[in-house]
């Protein structure tokens, strides 16, 4: 029933390039659906209307009508677009000399205002400097608490004034405390306010007004239904902002609040939130994004999680075996288990491409992983080494030892072969060619085989390999 | 009835913005005009606007599309009356009021996901049963954020009601405690305030799952009621939150906060097409009297009036 929207757009997308040629009917339909699915995730009605009208102009401007694959062109016009309404991005910030640089952070109530405080400070210590936060949310019991814990856990001083109820005053106050305590950053937490509230964003007017903030980030939770435009838009007059931070990114909220905010304010989005941790703050890369939402995956930020909880040898050493067709079951179970710290497995293959869709079909219960281990671990070492020997009785040996049917271990032997022999055909294929080959095993409903093929897309997009693949393809 | 012309002025003043807007913008729109395809898709992004959501809109537009077939309406004008009985109509008196415990403590557990207003709706709520006279017992069970237990300190301390919090980590410790005490204290509610959480996170929705149990196993037939606090910015997330939130605890209505700024809050409408889940309670502002039991009536008037 609720499709997310990047299965939606496969849908969309899936329909449209099963057709060949199409006509502009075929195309303005399409939107219809893109329409639908971009409200289901929440941009703003009028943002929608805007970006279909500008899509649709493209597309049947361009070759979409004549061009033997419009489902392809389609895509890629709606994914430019949507990247070009998202970005551009800058995620970064600008120090200013002599320090300190002042940040202020601004939203409604509940965004997670004090929560992204914490997480840049330590995306700032993290660079080498060396920020305060500053507690000016004097209105919410507890909140000048709740930020001094949290700068204790990443590790640098909070600036409170006990007692005061001036937030306009600590915050001039924390400048000079800054400069001579030698800090170059200098975080302000504001109490969180509705947009329509004339006394608290005349107060955090007048905050802006006394210290000059050098950025001032706007927090949005990226759950926010329509009216992220009317708050984005309000504080966007008051303040004048610099950036949006996004955050419960990590929710499945689809997150049309981005390109509401965006469109109305247009200010980058310049971070977004990811998670209960505090170092869960990413930058916010508009084309992955926009990738995420046409069902293209999210490869690259995969990738990056997975390079920062696999050991780089480890991996190494598997890349070479897989390349080579030497990639056991032993493998196979070792990787399992590293995937499982990368989070749920729903997770996973939501952002691997064309994966989103075929989620249902999968029916992926949290059992499936334990079997499997229970199925490999029932084996002989030999037998891992080379599933080949497993005959009948072998077969229900290890089922029985497994607590699984026979068939369930000839289930799993098969699909590992498949994937092992594609894992050594992938090695030597360009992208365009995996992701069509991601695409078709999992149409293929191949349960056994997708760790495997996790992994390897953990291979094939390091930073330098996607430098030099977008340089032959300028070559070309 | 004070407190009804209360909610209606504070509602009106927070919709006040958006309703010049809407209505403004709607009664231009329907005054004298027929009931036709244009009109429709003005009227059914209006809905999608309030965060009613697709589905809904399109429900309520097939709706009105059939009253005018049927000739129950003929002009556009009529739309709006119909449109608000119509959404009224989601509402029936029956699962709005809150069941209370036969004897010993009414168990009320509030959950849901992070700022959305959970600590502070539980300080609503104890502020309102205390002033209908009931002995109110807080249970600080959000050990995980950083100031959480502080916080509800400080509104049990304001409100001046009991509060029962643990020194360590585990929640399911503190409303065992919050239980006992509860009953030999012999209060007539227990508020629950629990961590928040996002209900992809399955474990801490497991951790809830089992928050809940203690409590059913601590007082039998508890918690009597289980509120989802949702905020009415967010958009059609909520249906997610909501259908996972029923599923882990059985929620039995939503406590609708933030209703005081320039959202609608429209998505209960659509929650309620989802999920089936009434609404129960509505804050209004930021003080703990800015509480409010849900009122259909005056929720379809702030909209449209």
């Amino acid at each position: 029933m609720f499709e997310s929207l990047t299965e939606k757009f496969s849908d969309v997308f899936r329909k449209m390039s099963g057709r060949g040629r199409i006509t502009e009917q075929n195309v303005r339909d399409s939107m219809r659906d893109v329409r639908t699915a971009l409200l289901e995730a929440d941009v703003n009605f009028k943002v929608v209307t805007q970006f279909c009208e500008d899509v649709t102009q493209k597309a049947v401007g361009a070759e979409v009508i004549k061009s033997l694959h419009p489902g392809q062109l389609m895509v890629k016009i709606v994914q430019d677009e949507l990247t070009a309404l998202m970005g551009p991005v800058d995620s970064r910030i600008y120090y200013v000399s002599p320090p300190p640089t002042i940040i202020l952070m601004a939203g409604l109530q509940g965004a997670g205002k004090t929560t992204t405080c914490g997480k840049l400070a330590k995306l700032l210590v993290k660079q080498g400097k060396h920020p305060v936060v500053v507690a000016c949310d004097l209105q919410r019991p507890a909140a000048v608490e709740q930020l001094a814990i949290v700068a204790e856990q990443v590790g640098i001083p909070s600036f409170r004034v006990e007692g005061s109820g001036n937030p306009v005053s600590v915050a001039r106050k924390s400048i000079a405390w800054a400069g001579k305590n030698e800090r170059d950053v200098v975080i302000i937490d504001t109490a969180g306010r509705l947009h329509i509230d004339e006394e608290m964003m005349r107060q955090v007017q007048d905050i802006s007004s006394s210290v000059n903030p050098h950025q001032i980030y706007l927090v949005v939770d990226a759950m926010t239904g329509q009216d992220a435009v009317n708050s984005a838009r309000e504080f966007n007059e008051r303040l004048e902002l610099d950036g949006v931070i996004l955050t419960k990114f990590d929710s499945d909220a689809r997150g049309g609040a981005a390109l509401s905010v965006k469109a109305v304010t247009g200010k980058p989005i310049k971070f977004i939130g990811v998670g209960e941790k505090l170092s869960d703050l990413e930058e916010f890369h508009p084309d992955r994004m926009a990738g995420r939402i046409l069902g293209m995956g999210d490869i690259v930020s995969l990738v990056e999680k997975a390079q920062g909880e696999f050991d780089a040898e480890q991996a190494a050493a598997m890349q070479e075996k897989m390349a080579k067709g030497k990639f056991t079951l032993t493998d196979f179970l070792g990787q399992m288990k590293q995937m499982q710290k990368l989070g749920s497995m729903k997770q996973i293959l939501k952002m691997i491409p064309g994966m989103g869709g075929q989620l249902d079909a999968m029916q992926m219960d949290g059992d499936e992983m334990r079997h499997m281990e229970a199925i490999i671990l029932s084996m002989t070492p030999s037998e891992r080494e080379d599933p080949g020997v497993i005959e009948a009785s072998r077969r229900r040996r290890i089922a029985k030892g497994a607590g699984q049917e026979s068939q369930d271990v000839s289930g799993l032997i098969k699909s590992f072969t498949q994937a092992a022999g594609m894992m050594k055909q992938m090695a030597g294929m360009g992208t365009r060619d995996r992701m069509k080959m991601a695409q078709n095993m999992g149409q293929m409903g191949m349960a056994g085989g997708f760790p495997g093929k996790v992994k390897q897309r953990s291979k094939r997009l390091t930073a330098k390999q996607r430098a030099n693949r977008k340089k032959k393809k300028r070559r070309r | 009835m004070a407190f009804l012309k209360k909610t209606i002025e504070k509602l009106s003043a927070g919709l006040s913005r958006t309703r010049q807007m809407f209505i403004g913008s709607l009664k231009s729109l329907l005054s004298g005009r027929k009931l036709d395809e244009k009109l429709l898709d003005d009227l059914e992004e209006m809905l999608i606007q309030a965060d009613m959501g697709v589905a809904s809109a399109m429900k309520i537009r097939g709706d009105l599309q059939q009253a005018f077939t049927d000739k129950r309406i003929e002009a556009g004008d009529q739309a709006i009356d119909f449109l608000k009985e119509e959404i009224k109509r989601y509402w029936p008196e029956s699962d709005r009021s809150v069941h209370f415990a036969s004897a010993g403590p009414t168990v009320i557990l509030v959950a849901g996901i992070n700022g959305c207003g959970k600590t502070t709706s539980v300080a609503k709520l104890a502020w309102r049963f205390k002033t209908e006279g009931k002995k109110v017992c807080l249970a600080a069970a959000d050990t995980f954020r950083a100031a959480a237990v502080q916080q509800l300190t400080i509104w049990a301390e304001r409100i001046g009601v009991d509060i029962i919090s643990g020194s360590g980590s585990d929640p399911g410790a503190v409303v065992f405690d919050a239980c006992d005490a509860a009953v030999a204290r012999k209060a007539d509610i227990l508020l629950v305030d629990t961590a928040g959480r996002l209900h992809t996170q399955d474990n801490l929705m497991r951790e809830l799952t089992k928050i809940r149990d203690v409590v059913s196993r601590k007082i039998p037939g508890a918690p009597h009621e289980v509120l989802l606090v949702l905020d009415a910015t967010t958009g059609q997330n909520a249906i997610n939150q909501a259908r996972v939130f029923s599923e882990a605890i059985d929620v039995t209505g939503i406590f609708l906060a933030k209703l005081d700024g320039t959202a609608k809050g429209g998505i209960v409408v659509a929650i309620r097409n989802e999920v089936d889940l009434p609404v129960k309670f509505i804050g209004i502002g930021e003080t703990y009297e800015d509480v409010e039991p849900f009122d259909p009536e005056q929720f379809v008037e702030a909209l449209f009036a």
